[in-house]
């Protein structure tokens, strides 16, 4: 069984806890006794209807205020797949929400009331998406009862989200015509919409091919941990390269190049405790030898001679801020890139996103709270970096600020910096 | 080849991944284990993810000394087994040195004084990162924390204020005295933890199979009758009687409830959570039932 990682996005209005509980409801993933505690705290609030969101909000504050404050993930499983999806609130704290629910998706789920149509929010949602480089994103257009199940309503926003969609980058976007209320095409298809060729929304989760995202061509591995056991008697020699392959194929008796030190070796083994590989692939964690005693450390990198990432110390990224304090020219900062910390400068601040027009204001200072922007960074020591589109591990960083520990930041990296 | 993981292995990469960030970033880890199936995963997946080292951190129990006898069995087992250090913390000399004071009430549930042992035990042995075997699937408040949880230096959780966590980059920093929770098994359910069981062929205490039991009905709850757990006298609910039953959760026994089963092998458990309607929680932790926020106000005190 393969697993899948998806992000909703949208809010209440849309219908998303809806949705969400019709999906957890109809692939029997919710249990009596929590479908009681959310029937019982309705009553109480004085719903008169049982409000799903009660299922996923699950801090007193967000059940006495109505509103989702922070991600929250739930898991479903068909005989297909396995699912584990990232809720994120539309509203509050939306785009760092956000970004941190699509971070690691497969898969985005954006709703649109089919009454309103694109509003500010599915762009923003939309464009957050794309930011993040998630491959699959699905638009479904809700409350298709309340439209009288209109096929020229339907095609009506596909065309207006189509349009917007070419200035994003959306490598797979699809469009499914729903009532989450109703259960049309949520889990089986509606025989209310006849004009209407695809799948149900579960049946796309469990079908959509997810096995070519990954980056399967570019070797990365970057290294977690030296092992060097002393005192087992079994293992007194080993000295081993833990670590999760960040991209390509890692193969037994491959030619690799290690940086920071530039020296090459051959793949001894790869190890695991459960025995030897023959290779490991993304996101296998293993344990790597190599043929020669090298000076390798936590944060090194091991890749191919012929196809290494970039390595430098200045760089030029997208990131997203989620402080309260401003991020300015002169910031200095933690950073966590792969398994590597180390401290950055920022050199200059390109422009301030506006995620709802896509506008680009050169003339900010700083970034606020849940802005988007460009900047340059210098670092204090290289990194060893890819695009954020080639490869989305070697391609991310945190951003941590060096008083209170807290992250601050989300970068995904663009280029070089001059 | 398809370059494809199963669920399995992709879950069990991540909290490999996981433990192996926090051995490399952290100076004093344990591991807490309670001989329950959570933590049974938990201590393996460590013993993956040091390999071929052996772990190099100590195990922690709270003991609330209501445990069941074949799960201290176990605990003692296991950790034997793998050359790990064990260290008890024990509410009953909590309570006999005067630290907490145990709620009168007959059959009271010393859960929550589990936190004052835990906290005293972390801080104690200068632990700066605790992993437990805490799952999203589990409960409402567990759905929204962090895989890295920061604890202040009070031990406590602010719901509102957790860092946001990104990608697989884990944010671990930390001042002296604050510590982090650390839950690998985050993104597990149930039926993962069993499937998990069975393909590693993970030994469990006894009492997670079907097992005949003397048992009485409270809340609508199995108890089991024990030392501390009894009947009340002339309350026709509680007459107890004789059951084949098995334990979903194994915790202090005074909470913690068996359900009707026959289910006798791992398999027969994988069937029987697969088709389950009541959750793991819901069917056997009396403590959770108290409110909607239980679990939430205990984890901000520092519970596990």
């Amino acid at each position: 069984m393969e697993l899948l990682r998806l992000a909703t996005a949208g809010s209440v209005d849309d219908g998303k806890s809806t949705l969400i509980g019709r999906l957890l409801y109809d692939s029997k993933q919710i249990f009596e006794d929590q479908l009681d505690a959310v029937e019982r705290t309705s009553f109480a609030r004085g719903d008169d209807y049982v409000d799903l969101a009660l299922l996923t909000d699950g801090l007193r504050a967000e059940r006495e205020q109505g509103i989702t404050i922070d991600v929250a993930y739930r898991y479903f499983a068909t005989p297909r797949r396995k699912f584990i999806m990232a809720d994120t609130p539309g509203h509050i704290q939306h785009t760092r929400n956000m970004v941190t629910g699509c971070s690691t998706a497969d898969l985005v789920v954006v709703l649109v009331d089919a009454r309103n149509g694109i509003t500010e929010q599915t762009r923003r949602h939309a464009f957050v998406a794309s930011l993040l480089r998630i491959p699959h994103l699905v638009v479904c257009v809700n409350k298709m009862d309340l439209v009288g199940y209109d096929q020229r309503r339907f095609e009506e926003i596909r065309a207006e989200f189509q349009e917007f969609a070419t200035r994003l980058e959306i490598a797979d976007l699809t469009f499914i015509p729903i009532s989450a209320l109703q259960g049309d095409n949520v889990v089986d298809r509606s025989a209310e919409m006849p004009w209407y060729g695809g799948s149900s929304l579960l049946h796309h989760l469990e079908e959509v091919h997810i096995a070519s995202d990954r980056n399967l061509i570019d070797l990365r591995f970057p290294v977690q941990r030296v092992i060097r056991p002393r005192s087992n008697d079994d293992h007194r020699d080993f000295r081993g390269y833990a670590g999760q392959v960040a991209g390509g194929i890692l193969e037994v008796g491959d030619e690799v190049l290690v940086l920071p030190s530039g020296f090459t070796t051959t793949v001894e083994a790869i190890e695991t405790a459960d025995g030897p590989l023959q290779e490991a692939f993304p996101p296998m964690s293993v344990v790597v030898r190599l043929a020669d005693e090298l000076d390798i450390s936590r944060g090194d990198m091991i890749c191919r001679a012929r196809n290494q990432p970039t390595i430098g110390q200045d760089l030029s990224a997208m990131v997203c801020w989620m402080s309260d304090a401003t991020l300015s020219v002169g910031s200095k900062l933690a950073l966590k890139h792969t398994t590597r910390w180390v401290r950055a400068l920022v050199r200059d601040l390109h422009y301030r996103l506006d995620v709802n027009t896509l506008r680009r204001d050169r003339s900010v200072a700083g970034l606020g709270l849940n802005d988007i922007g460009r900047i340059d960074l210098r670092t204090t020591a290289p990194l060893f970096y890819d695009d954020y589109r080639r490869d989305r591990t070697t391609g991310s960083f945190i951003l941590v600020d060096e008083v209170t520990n807290a992250t601050v930041g989300a970068g995904m990296i663009l280029r070089p910096a001059p | 080849m398809t370059y494809q993981l199963t669920h399995l292995d992709a879950l069990e990469s991540e909290a490999i991944h996981i433990i192996r960030e926090v051995v490399a970033e952290f100076e004093r880890p344990a591991l807490l284990f309670s001989g329950g199936k959570d933590s049974a995963v938990l201590l393996h997946l460590a013993s993956k993810a040091c390999w071929p080292q052996s772990i190099p951190f100590p195990v922690v129990h709270v003991d609330t000394g209501h445990n069941f006898p074949e799960v201290l069995d176990f605990r003692d087992r296991r950790a034997e087994g793998l050359g790990v250090r064990l260290v008890v913390g024990s509410v009953q000399q909590a309570i006999d040195a005067g630290e907490v004071v145990e709620d009168p009430t007959p059959g009271a549930s010393r859960n929550r004084l589990q936190t004052h042992s835990l906290l005293k035990t972390i801080e104690q042995h200068r632990y700066d990162a605790v992993f437990g075997g805490g799952r999203r699937d589990e409960e409402k408040a567990r759905a929204k924390e962090r895989v890295f949880s920061y604890r202040d230096e009070f031990s406590q959780w602010d719901p509102r204020n957790q860092r946001p966590e990104l990608w697989n980059l884990y944010n671990g920093r930390h001042r002296a005295g604050e510590h982090f929770r650390v839950f690998p098994l985050s993104n597990w359910t149930e039926l993962d933890i069993w499937q998990y069981i069975e393909r590693e062929e993970l030994e469990l205490p006894s009492i997670y199979f079907a097992h005949s039991r003397e048992v009485f009905r409270r809340d609508g709850m199995l108890l089991a009758i024990g030392p501390y757990s009894t009947p009340r006298d002339g309350i026709a609910e509680e007459e107890p009687f004789v059951a084949t039953v098995r334990y979903r959760t194994v915790g202090d026994m005074t909470c913690t409830a068996a359900v009707e089963s026959v289910a006798a092998t791992t398999a027969d458990v994988i069937a029987e959570t697969a088709v389950a309607r009541i959750s793991e929680r819901g069917a056997t932790r009396a403590d959770d039932r108290f409110s909607e926020a239980a679990m939430e106000d205990r984890k901000r005190e520092g519970y596990f």
